[in-house]
């Protein structure tokens, strides 16, 4: 069996990561060289961080090489849990202190306008996401970690949900596709994951079997959060079983899909205008109402052209959905802009909901304004606006009791 | 070295290279008394009756100058990266068989790092001006004789006028000049659009050359160091890479996190209601500087309001404000690309300043007291808002002064930064170098929020209610050390090899030199 292992990134253009080498030995101690750009400040604390981590994983005799670019704490700890892991296979986990946001529970109706997606093996960016206020921040462990480095991302995404501060974004984390992602779900759920997004979801029995793990992970660690799931569509074969899909578990908020390996599953080119996924985006649509669940937007690729995603989202919001993915963070404003009711929409919509409340009070079947009648999808979309205004805090809660 | 603790507590040496240092006595407490300094008056009987002062090369002008050992010599940094000159005059000078020059410079840049041999071989004693990059680790590693001193750019000039340092020969390397010596920066393909750093220079040297690739024929219009102040003018092939000179630093930040900190600093100095008809601002070049200037445009044309004047290091993006009618002039110490060269030479509310002029403390008022916002950045600051901006954590010498503490005179003072750069924490509770106290320093932005100085109570109150993320240092600082753990206070050693001066020319701050690991 090998007794070494290697873990993180080191080099001129590395920040915020740190690589580390373990070679397990039968004697000598533990001997320990450490580089490190911070060295004339966190020297020490690296130094004391490693040892007591040796200590934690039981390894009395070992040389340990540390190459850091100024990680913090969290990350240099799950660098060194993913090298000693490579060398020995177990190892118990080693877990960060918690953060503040940590503990903090999502829930079933929050809205989801932006989810920004960070590769999950990537450090750097996974510090000061917050402040792009994108509504949920999925770490991803699919398709922007190369397959050699799975359990080293785990681990590193692991401390990220346990340590980082996300503020008021909704925890979320991208999975592997089953059945690999299956054996993610359980170290997530300890660390506070709220909502799984579910890869290349082909069928109802997938999302049944997820399902299982999560009340068992539940179970086992008396979690009182409840965990939600997106699945993604990316397949013919899952559009046509989109309802069903969306209806599989009770854990299901919102559906959204994958463009890239839809078109290239049916054979299309991809267009301009998205021609060939209209079918698609419109099963999306109607399966998650129909489902009672969100519809949400996939992404927009090109970052530069803030023009093109504004029109994409346009587009979305008008074939109903209700929100997009997001690959920078310069895409989160835009995305939020849009599918944020504008005043117009909130106005309207109070019009629509105060005509409502007279009619019934009157004992009418129908709401009227001026010459219009108001049909009731159209106040149900109505209420739904407010409901959004309310929660994004652009309308007072008590706004039909004031004016009582 | 005799060390003594200024008013904010910084140990200061009170001698420096063999002249006497008055340690800073506090923020204003420090009066000069005397007069300005000045050249000996020069006859016209001196000079070529032809009006003609165009001499062979530079060795020649230097040889007619009566150069000799010692002697403090003096350039402009207007190329920046890419001035040639600085080089070509100390491998002249080397040559020559000269030893122990000063080399006065109004800023240093990576492209003089190829000095150091001549600071090796003893050809120059040491430097008095920005020092950073290989010339910044040659000082703090302690192999420089003479102490480095730093100055701000308003600092220089008023060193200049005030006697503190005498230059012997200014070497100001000019993109237009005639052979009188009539110069200006808008021609030829060195154009850099000023050459307000070398105004001082030129008016206080013994002697002053001017060196040009583009001579024209007399007058040379516009004139902008006038021919009156010149000795000697040398034209030759190059005096600079046109390419470098205006390069690097004009583009947008496309840093998500500091493009947030920018924004946010465009929406203080909106909300703040700092931005009202005929504000003014200073911009700068790259990073947070030049982005938040993007952002306030767009805040400005949303509200239909004009600024009075900016001030720049200016950049495409000042231009077009000025174009778009979105403010009244520009004011500039230095162009940054092409086009704030083209601007200035063609629109007579875009003019050109000198720091003699706009940052002179020593002056019959300080022009930076009628703007309105000014925005820097720092590597450090501490709880009670002092700030660091030439050395790194670590007391690797980093950037230089600039124009940083004469903008501290501004209405109101922005700090914005990064909280934390790579672990490194951004606010300490001790800064590695003071050059800024902390009583000039308004509002701290970084990505974790805005925190105003408990003094300006009249911001705090200007932002109540308003919806913007006000946090105290102390806060932000707790919530960097949650993640990143509390640093350790880095360990230095006693010796000085530098020193910070104040606008007024006393010692702010001593630069110690690294311990051997470092």
């Amino acid at each position: 069996m090998s007794r070494t292992g290697t873990a993180g990134r080191k080099g001129e253009d590395v920040r915020s990561d740190v690589w580390v080498a373990v070679e397990i030995k039968d004697s000598g101690g533990i001997e320990l060289a450490l580089k490190s750009r911070v060295d004339f400040i966190y020297g020490e604390s690296i130094r004391e961080l490693i040892f007591s981590g040796m200590k934690h994983f039981g390894i009395d005799n070992a040389r340990v090489e540390v190459e850091d670019s100024g990680a913090v704490p969290f990350v240099i700890m799950a660098r060194l849990e993913t090298a000693v892991k490579r060398a020995l296979g177990e190892v118990p986990e080693w877990l960060p202190e918690p953060g503040p946001s940590l503990g903090k529970p999502s829930y079933r109706e929050r809205w989801r306008r932006s989810r920004l997606y960070l590769a999950g093996n990537e450090p750097k960016f996974l510090l000061n996401a917050r402040i792009h206020q994108p509504d949920g921040i999925i770490l991803d462990l699919e398709d922007s970690v190369p397959p050699e480095e799975k359990d080293g991302a785990l681990i590193l995404v692991r401390n990220a949900l346990i340590a980082v501060d996300f503020g008021e974004c909704e925890r979320m984390v991208r999975l592997n596709p089953l059945p690999r992602g299956l054996e993610e779900v359980e170290i997530l759920v300890r660390a506070g994951v709220q909502v799984l997004l579910v890869p290349k979801c082909e069928d109802e029995e997938q999302i049944e079997e997820l399902d299982k793990k999560i009340d068992n992970a539940i179970k086992k660690f008396r979690e009182k959060r409840e965990v939600y799931l997106m699945p993604i569509i990316e397949t013919a074969r899952g559009a046509f079983k989109a309802h069903k899909i969306a209806r599989a578990s009770e854990r299901i908020v919102a559906l959204t899909y994958g463009l890239e390996d839809y078109i290239a599953d049916i054979g299309a080119q991809k267009t301009k205008e998205g021609w060939e996924s209209l079918w698609l985006r419109s099963i999306i649509v109607n399966a998650a109402r129909a489902a009672g669940i969100q519809p949400i937007d996939t992404v927009y690729a090109d970052v530069l052209d803030l023009n093109g995603l504004r029109e994409s989202c346009l587009m979305a919001k008008a074939l109903g959905f209700e929100g997009k993915g997001c690959i920078h963070p310069r895409q989160v404003r835009v995305v939020n802009q849009v599918f944020t009711p504008s005043e117009a929409e909130i106005g309207r919509a109070q019009e629509i909901v105060r005509a409502d409340q007279r009619a019934k009070a009157q004992g009418k079947s129908v709401a009227v304004i001026g010459s219009k009648m108001i049909d009731p999808p159209v106040v149900r979309r109505a209420q739904r606006t407010l409901e959004l205004a309310i929660a994004l805090g652009k309308l007072n809660p008590d706004w039909n009791q004031e004016e009582k | 070295m005799n060390l003594v603790a200024n008013a904010l507590g910084r140990l200061v040496p009170t001698e420096v290279n063999g002249k006497p240092a008055v340690p800073f006595p506090g923020v204003d407490r420090f009066r000069p008394s005397g007069r300005t300094a000045a050249p000996r008056i020069p006859t016209a009987l001196d000079y070529p009756e032809d009006g003609n002062k165009v001499v062979k090369d530079l060795r020649t002008a230097l040889e007619k100058c009566g150069i000799r050992d010692g002697y403090t010599i003096s350039t402009h940094h207007h190329f920046r990266d890419g001035d040639t000159l600085a080089l070509q005059l100390f491998d002249t000078c080397a040559e020559m068989g000269l030893k122990d020059l000063v080399w006065f410079p109004s800023a240093a840049f990576p492209c003089h790092a190829p000095l150091i041999k001549h600071l090796d071989a003893g050809v120059i004693h040491h430097i008095e001006g920005s020092l950073n990059g290989p010339l910044g680790d040659y000082c703090t590693a302690g192999k420089m004789r003479g102490l480095g001193v730093l100055r701000s750019h308003g600092g220089r000039a008023q060193a200049i006028q005030d006697g503190e340092v005498h230059i012997d020969i200014a070497v100001l390397a000019a993109p237009s000049a005639d052979c009188f010596g009539n110069a200006n920066a808008v021609q030829g393909d060195a154009a850099c659009g000023v050459l307000g750093y070398a105004l001082a220079d030129a008016m206080y040297a013994d002697k002053t050359v001017i060196v040009t690739n583009n001579l024209v024929p007399f007058p040379c219009i516009p004139t902008e160091i006038s021919g009156r102040f010149v000795d000697y003018v040398v034209v030759q092939q190059s005096i600079g890479d046109p390419k470098r000179i205006v390069s690097g630093t004009t583009e947008i930040t496309r840093s998500p996190d500091r493009l947030y900190i920018a924004e946010l600093v465009a929406r203080f100095i909106r909300d703040a209601g700092i931005m009202r008809p005929g504000f003014s601002f200073q911009a700068g070049a790259g990073g947070i500087p030049l982005a938040f200037a993007v952002y306030l445009a767009e805040m400005m044309k949303e509200a239909n309001v004009k600024a009075g004047w900016v001030h720049g290091g200016t950049t495409r993006y000042l231009v077009q404000m000025l174009e778009q009618g979105l403010t009244d002039a520009v004011v500039d110490g230095q162009a940054f690309d092409l086009e704030a060269v083209r601007s200035i030479g063609v629109n007579r509310n875009h003019i050109g300043t000198s720091p003699l002029i706009s940052y002179n403390h020593h002056s019959k008022g300080n022009f930076i007291n009628l703007m309105d916002v000014v925005v820097l950045g720092a590597t450090e600051v501490d709880l009670n808002f002092n700030a660091n901006v030439v050395t790194h954590s670590d007391g690797r010498l980093l950037h230089g002064i600039g124009g940083w503490q004469n903008c501290l005179y501004a209405r109101c003072v922005i700090l914005a930064m990064p909280a934390v750069r790579d672990r490194i924490p951004v606010i300490v509770d001790e800064v590695t170098t003071l050059c800024g106290p902390g009583e000039m320093i308004d509002v701290v932005v970084t990505e974790l929020g805005i925190a105003i100085n408990p003094r300006r109570e009249d911001l705090l109150g200007a932002v109540k209610g308003k919806d913007l993320p006000l946090k105290s240092l102390d806060q932000m600082k707790a919530e960097v050390e949650r993640l990143g753990g509390k640093p350790k206070k880095p360990e230095r050693t006693s010796q000085v090899v530098a020193v910070v001066k104040w606008v007024d020319g006393t010692v702010l701050d001593s630069v110690f030199k690294l311990p051997e690991r470092y």
